[in-house]
């Protein structure tokens, strides 16, 4: 996918000002705030099993290369052909390549985040092979040529007449505006395409060591058509899935889907290990797992090793103040929200996502409802204090953190300044006790006033009301 | 160097670890995936498996019906397609052939289903009280599209394979089966979407309706 997360700022502007936007993202907030909230009430073990599955994600992550070994081995003997590649144009090449060989012609897909970062579809379309999207946000998108801006729901910035508007002009079909007639019209015309596909694609929620498995974790249906219908099927997944035994996916799959979407169970488990047997009537003939680095191996052994814990769950972009506002393409990559703000700058470079980190709040909302306990907001002030050592930031943004930490690291100086900005703000204050500009800050005080101080600093008023109780 | 040893040795390196992986490292590994060890547990994974399996199958919109034993399926299944005005036809595993369809006055296909079946018919391996959830393994016998195209599946389900917990289920079919099969299958009601103006809408890709028939 095309990188424009430096545009950050200026597309976060546009999308404030987009009507459609700010609806559908009015409407998505309660749904996944709520319904994650009466989701996770009804476990009482909540917090204990996001302790566990943190501790089991960590343990893999320091073992990760025994890990993979482990995964590999067991996906060969069951049939499975295991590919690696460090970046994504190796990946590309791969996935190409199986489909040419094997005379590929079309190509159907479930949602795979992995497979945004990597713009596989642009790929397989430079090679001649049609593919078609079967997730229905995905599917819409695809319509739109646009990539999903939540890593669960990614058409959630669509509007139903958007949608109505995109089906009609490519299905040729009277419009509707009905989601449910919306939802079957998709499903009549994606049934051929599943039905005559050649190869099917599908990320990974995780791989499991114990048993070489890859699997998804889907609600429509279209991941199981996907993997048992075409006689190809290609798993594409990042190197950090890996997870150790069918009982960690059993622990994991509690925290999953009630934290991404407020669901008790995900519609579909798929477990797929290898190929089909000889006499089982449905299943691939094939299957090829591609193992992708592409930025993941910068992270491990890193401090900030725990976003290699993450599930995908979007929980911290759902709860996000700033994602909630603005929308997942407003980041300009693959993965928005904090998640994302820590991820695009490991994966594509801090010099090419400056202002990510720097898109937060700090409320701290995000690291409460992770399910498996990503420090998310000091991930991306470690992000935050390497622009700053790296010189990565505005001259004039690090000039005043320089300056700030001057004062704020000599009491005496500190509280001299401080006297002297409190007098001047009272001045400033006016009658109205209102600071309606400030210098240098006018894009602020443009939209807002502030309360002008009392012209005394906290420390003098403390000084003077203790001397006051001493004489009494 | 392939990309496969580039990584390794990346991940090694960024480890703080020399060398290639270890013959320990891998033992160790291997014993830990050994223990197969359990994670702590909500107390509703507690509950009574067969009263939580028939709760959490209504919650997820999966239709019960309960009969005296397995002679009683022809009749109980003739009825639900009455009831859903559907056609008196399904397509199911040859395992249930055997039973006297044709008495009730359905046709039962054994034979893969297809994109023009509307009824699915199998049984399954056990099931899920926790989440209401049903497990099926691909196989010769037990192909997987009858549970995915049709609009309507319908599940045998013995009460005595009724299991409280995904651990449990995943625990007996290391006991019978060894290995996992092909496909496993896990399903938690009909195939849904939220995916346009987060609204629900039941019956995406997969089937409208999943019924349950409970036998003893």
């Amino acid at each position: 996918m095309q990188i424009q997360s430096m545009h950050f700022k200026q597309t976060a502007s546009q999308k404030l000002n987009d009507a459609v936007l700010q609806t559908a993202m009015k409407k998505a907030k309660g749904k996944f705030v709520d319904g994650r909230a009466a989701a996770v009430a009804e476990v009482d073990a909540w917090q204990d099993i996001r302790t566990y599955a943190a501790a089991m994600r960590d343990r893999v992550i320091a073992n990760l290369d025994a890990y993979l070994i482990e995964f590999e081995r067991n996906a060969i003997a069951r049939g499975a052909v295991v590919h690696w590649a460090e970046t994504a144009e190796e990946a590309n090449a791969i996935i190409v390549n199986i489909a040419k060989q094997n005379l590929v012609k079309t190509v159907t897909k479930s949602k795979s985040m992995v497979s945004e970062e990597i713009a596989l579809n642009d790929a397989l379309e430079a090679a001649n092979i049609e593919v078609v999207e079967t997730d229905l946000g995905e599917y819409i998108l695809q319509l739109a040529h646009e990539p999903p801006s939540h890593i669960v729901a990614p058409a959630v910035h669509k509007s139903k007449e958007q949608v109505a508007d995109l089906f009609a002009a490519a299905h040729g079909r009277p419009r509707s505006t009905d989601i449910t007639a919306l939802t079957r019209e998709a499903r009549e015309v994606l049934r051929d395409k599943f039905l005559n596909a050649d190869m099917g694609i599908s990320g990974a929620n995780f791989v499991i060591a114990e048993t070489g498995t890859t699997l998804t974790v889907t609600n429509e249906g279209n991941a199981d058509l996907v993997t048992t219908i075409p006689r190809i099927h290609c798993v594409v997944t990042g190197i950090e899935k890996v997870i150790g035994t069918l009982e960690d996916f059993a622990t994991l799959i509690r925290l999953l889907p009630r934290s991404a979407t407020g669901q008790s169970a995900a519609n579909y488990l798929t477990l797929t290990t290898g190929v089909k047997s000889a006499d089982e009537l449905d299943g691939p003939e094939q299957m090829h797992i591609v193992l992708i680095d592409a930025g993941r191996t910068k992270l491990v052994g890193s401090n900030m090793a725990e976003m290699l814990r993450c599930i995908r769950c979007g929980a911290c972009m759902n709860h996000c103040p700033v994602y909630q506002n603005v929308g997942g393409h407003a980041y300009g990559w693959v993965y928005p929200g904090p998640m994302g703000s820590v991820l695009t700058p490991a994966y594509i470079g801090i010099e090419k996502a400056g202002d990510l980190p720097n898109a937060a709040t700090f409320c701290g909302e995000c690291q409460v409802v992770c399910p498996v306990k990503i420090p998310l907001p000091d991930l991306m002030r470690k992000w935050r204090e390497r622009q700053f050592d790296g010189a990565l930031r505005p001259w004039h943004e690090r000039a005043s953190i320089k300056l700030w930490s001057a004062f704020a690291t000599r009491p005496r100086l500190y509280a001299l300044a401080a006297q002297v900005a409190a007098r001047t703000a009272a001045i400033l204050g006016g009658k109205q006790k209102r600071i309606t500009w400030l210098p240098g800050l006018d894009g602020w005080t443009d939209g807002r006033d502030m309360p002008a101080p009392a012209g005394k600093t906290f420390r003098e008023q403390y000084r003077e009301q203790h001397r006051d109780s001493a004489i009494k | 160097m392939s990309a496969r040893d580039n990584i390794l040795n990346r991940i090694r390196t960024q480890s703080q670890r020399t060398g290639v992986t270890s013959a320990e490292e891998l033992v160790d590994v291997r014993a830990h995936i050994a223990e197969r060890a359990r994670g702590p547990l909500p107390s509703t994974a507690r509950e009574n498996p067969l009263t939580r399996f028939i709760s959490e199958c209504e919650r997820l919109k999966t239709s019960v019906d309960s009969v005296a034993s397995l002679n009683d399926v022809p009749l109980a299944l003739a009825s639900y397609l009455r009831k859903n005005t559907l056609k008196m036809a399904v397509v199911g595993w040859p395992s249930l052939s055997a039973q006297n369809w044709a008495e009730a006055g359905v046709r039962f296909d054994n034979r893969l289903a297809n994109a023009n079946d509307m009824v699915g018919m199998t049984d399954c391996f056990c099931a899920i009280g926790e989440t209401g959830t049903l497990l099926l393994l691909s196989g010769a016998d037990t192909p997987k599209l009858h549970a995915l195209l049709p609009e309507t599946h319908i599940c045998i389900v013995s009460q005595k394979r009724i299991v409280a917990t995904m651990e449990d289920a995943f625990q007996l079919l290391r006991q019978e089966k060894g290995t996992l099969p092909r496909a496993t299958f896990l399903v938690s009601g009909p195939s849904r979407t939220a995916d346009i103006e987060q609204t629900i809408v039941i019956g995406a890709h997969g089937p409208y309706r999943v019924h349950v028939i409970l036998v003893p």
